[in-house]
């Protein structure tokens, strides 16, 4: 039985973004999607002609628009193309990137362009999300993403003034990272003698987190253009090859067919895909981490669980500045998700910003040190996990 | 490229209203019939490892609508992806997977609950963009309304030929026992049913339901495996045409053409009308029985009617198509599951003898915006 052996290899070979930011009011829903397009087509150097399928993606009700790749087929370029949709909530961005994988490595296309997109301003994305969860039994105690649970967590474990330390540090971190991303949404300039006065003047928003933790909402797009192993060579000097991904979905209520593992889908993701992949140290395996990190408490919480570590051993990485953009493992040197969250795109800016890095052509955020093997991970429903390894080395 | 093998299909019943059970509770039979069939499980190394499923956030109101699915279809700690387009794309997307060579079994199950909404225009007209033509009032069936116009001009089908075509569908309903129950109608009911989007009829037009629908697609080694007469996925294609209806002839197909070229291309058919032997096609309205099957390249244009009359009607829609009750969602989907099913040779009533090759169309969109074409065969 051959599994996750993939018939052929399939490289990026071009990224494209719109701005991101909480109102893009000068264009429409095609616009920003064209913003993002026309950049990708340009970086990997061809044309709509070259492209054999455009894939696409979003949570159709945050805008309220049925089957939006209809409309958008006016940004998007696709009349004439054959297409696919393809929607997992917040890990679209990550499922159409798996989607574009399979259409290339399948034989059926050699060029794919993926698009993922949201458009937040245009609806309620708090209530927007309350809306996911089950109406019957959930819906009346879901408040949209916002939860404190791993903030208390996080200070039973390691006491309130170290937690709220490293919560901060990350967040701060990842400003940094934002301010040297001219397409990120919040670029506010934090500084570290900022730390103590953000974590007592922030608005609480449920316990320990508090607004600064948390992620933006955000208007954006992102494309991204795979191609096969031949294409990706011709057209790009040095392409980002999809070397492996897994999706890892949770049941929304109850595991009817018995015992599912207790255990966060982050890190049964990390272990089954690093056992198939060699994986033995992630920390010293790979060059650049991008994260969807939806707060910075989260954040923190999932490095120990996607890296595998034990114990303090992640929140040393952040005290230490291992994390930082010329640290030993940079995290999301975009700025990641508590920058921008475009949330149809914002997996997918995952593994594109990852994809840049390996490319080289992340520009101002570029991490210093040779970027050979990245990891880029979604995250969406019900804590839910999707996780690539990329790399500069065509996948054997 | 890898042949892909479909080893069980499984659905219904599609119903008017299935008020009773949630669509959780709708989609677990055609689940445990497909686990049942094939003896497959959720197991890590041998079992379904990637589902494929396929619903509508609107339809369902509720945001990531296979959010709610993932108790049932095993989304526990497996990979689940939902295709949010017609049914056929899942038949696409699940095949590639498998032709990739990612993984060896993709479950696929596509749910839509149509009677949930107050009405199934309101969430057609929210795929109209908001500057332009949602303020016009579109939504697709008044785009069908036009479309059927131009048709009409350019084929002259007349009211008795459509008429024709939904006593013929009621007909071959009630040989299908997962259509809603149906009553018969008459060539008068038919000619004098009210008018819903001129010139369509409300009797032209496919009514309201819920349903769900099921297959489990397999490589090749592992079908042959999961069950004795897997059926292969031996063409695939669809096409996306330009969304403003003033931009596009909408009589003339484009889209279709395209995607019938394209999975005949890689089936390596080159005569479809002698070589395929049934045709299952997502009729949503009347009128595009006979559109959709010059498109598919059956007759020339304008020509449909007539292919219809001179035998063309005992190869298309055997289990009643669209206008026998199937959900928008899942036209397409439906439509592959019964050309599966007749290659298998377990159509029961329904079954047409000797069928060695079937295609299934699926159809998306205003006045067929996006066509998706699936060719099968048996070996």
């Amino acid at each position: 039985m051959s599994k996750h052996k993939k018939n052929r290899n399939v490289g990026v070979v071009g990224v494209g973004m719109s701005v991101f930011s909480s109102h893009r009011e000068e264009v429409n829903q095609p616009e920003m999607i064209f913003e993002a397009v026309a950049e990708a087509l340009k970086n990997a150097g061809i044309t709509m002609d070259d492209v054999d399928c455009v894939v696409h993606g979003n949570m159709e009700l945050f805008e309220m628009v049925h089957q939006p790749d209809l409309w958008h087929t006016l940004g998007t370029g696709s009349r004439g193309k054959e297409v696919l949709r393809v929607t997992t909530g917040g890990t679209t961005g990550a499922t159409l990137v798996c989607a574009a994988d399979a259409l290339v490595a399948s034989g059926l296309h050699d060029i794919v362009l993926a698009i993922g997109f949201e458009k937040l301003q245009e609806g309620h994305t708090t209530g927007g999300i309350t809306n996911m969860a089950d109406p019957l039994w959930a819906r009346q105690l879901q408040t949209g993403a916002l939860t404190g649970m791993t903030a208390a967590d996080m200070i039973e474990e390691f006491g309130e003034e170290r937690a709220k330390k490293v919560s901060m540090r990350y967040r701060i971190l990842m400003d940094e990272n934002c301010m040297k991303n001219r397409k990120a949404h919040r670029r506010l300039g934090l500084t570290m003698d900022q730390a103590d006065d953000l974590a007592v003047n922030s608005p609480a928003l449920v316990g320990e987190l508090r607004m600064i933790h948390m992620c933006s909402q955000s208007d954006g797009a992102c494309a991204m253009i795979f191609a096969s192993e031949e294409k990706a060579k011709q057209l790009c000097k040095r392409p980002a090859w999809i070397k492996d991904h897994i999706t890892v979905h949770r049941e929304e209520m109850f595991c009817i067919f018995g015992d599912a593992p207790y255990k966060t889908t982050m890190r049964y993701a990390a272990e089954k895909l690093f056992e198939r992949n060699g994986v033995k140290n992630p920390v010293e395996e790979f060059d650049v981490f991008e994260m969807y990190d939806p707060s910075s408490w989260w954040a923190t919480d999932w490095l120990r669980e996607f890296l595998l570590l034990e114990g303090d051993q992640h929140l040393k990485m952040v005290e230490n500045d291992e994390i930082a953009i010329n640290g030993k493992l940079p995290i999301n040197p975009s700025g990641g998700v508590i920058g921008s969250n475009p949330i149809g795109a914002t997996a997918m800016v995952r593994v594109a910003e990852a994809a840049m890095q390996i490319m080289g052509t992340a520009g101002e955020h570029q991490v210093p040190h040779e970027v050979n093997k990245a990891l880029a991970s979604g995250f969406g429903g019900t804590m839910w996990t999707v996780l690539f390894i990329l790399t500069s080395e065509v996948p054997q | 490229m890898n042949k892909v093998g479909i080893c069980a299909v499984a659905q219904g019943p599609f119903e008017r209203n299935t008020w009773h059970e949630r669509f959780q509770g709708m989609a677990m039979p055609v689940l445990e019939s497909l686990l049942s069939q094939t003896g497959l499980d959720f197991a890590e190394d041998t079992g379904i490892n990637v589902i494929v499923s396929c619903s509508d956030d609107v339809f369902d109101a509720r945001t990531i609508s296979d959010n709610g699915m993932t108790d049932v279809l095993g989304g526990h700690m497996r990979c689940e992806e939902k295709v949010a387009q017609d049914g056929i794309q899942a038949v696409y997307y699940a095949s590639s997977i498998i032709m990739s060579g990612y993984t060896d079994v993709v479950l696929v199950l596509g749910h839509s609950k149509e009677s949930q909404g107050q009405s199934r225009n309101m969430v057609t007209h929210l795929a109209f963009d908001p500057f332009y033509t949602r303020p016009v009032g579109l939504d697709f069936t008044a785009a069908a309304g036009l479309q059927a116009r131009a048709y009409g001009k350019l084929s002259g089908v007349s009211e008795e030929e459509l008429a024709e075509i939904v006593v013929r569908s009621r007909e071959n309903a009630k040989r299908n026992p997962h259509t809603q129950d149906l009553a018969p109608v008459s060539m008068d009911d038919v000619l004098s049913s009210p008018m819903l989007a001129d010139p369509i009829r409300q009797l032209h037009a496919y009514p309201v339901s819920d349903g769900v629908v099921g297959m489990i697609f397999a490589s090749e080694e592992r079908a042959k495996k999961l069950c004795k007469n897997p059926v292969w996925v031996t063409g695939l294609g669809n096409c996306m045409d330009g969304f403003f209806l003033g931009d596009r002839d909408i009589a003339d197909n484009f889209a279709l053409k395209k995607a019938a070229e394209r999975a005949y291309k890689r089936a390596g058919i080159t005569d479809p009308a002698k070589e395929i032997d049934i045709f299952e096609v997502s009729d949503h309205y009347a009128y595009q029985q006979p559109m959709w099957l010059e498109g598919l390249g059956l007759a020339e244009t304008g020509k449909g009617p007539k292919f219809l009359a001179h035998g063309g009607k005992d190869r298309v829609n055997p289990s009643g198509g669209m206008l026998a009750g199937n959900p928008l969602m899942l036209g397409g989907l439906v439509r592959a599951a019964e050309a599966a099913v007749q290659l298998k040779n377990e159509a029961g009533d329904r079954q047409i003898p000797g069928v060695k090759k079937a295609l299934a169309h699926g159809v998306m969109g205003p006045a067929g915006q996006f066509h998706g074409v699936a060719v099968l065969s048996k070996d």
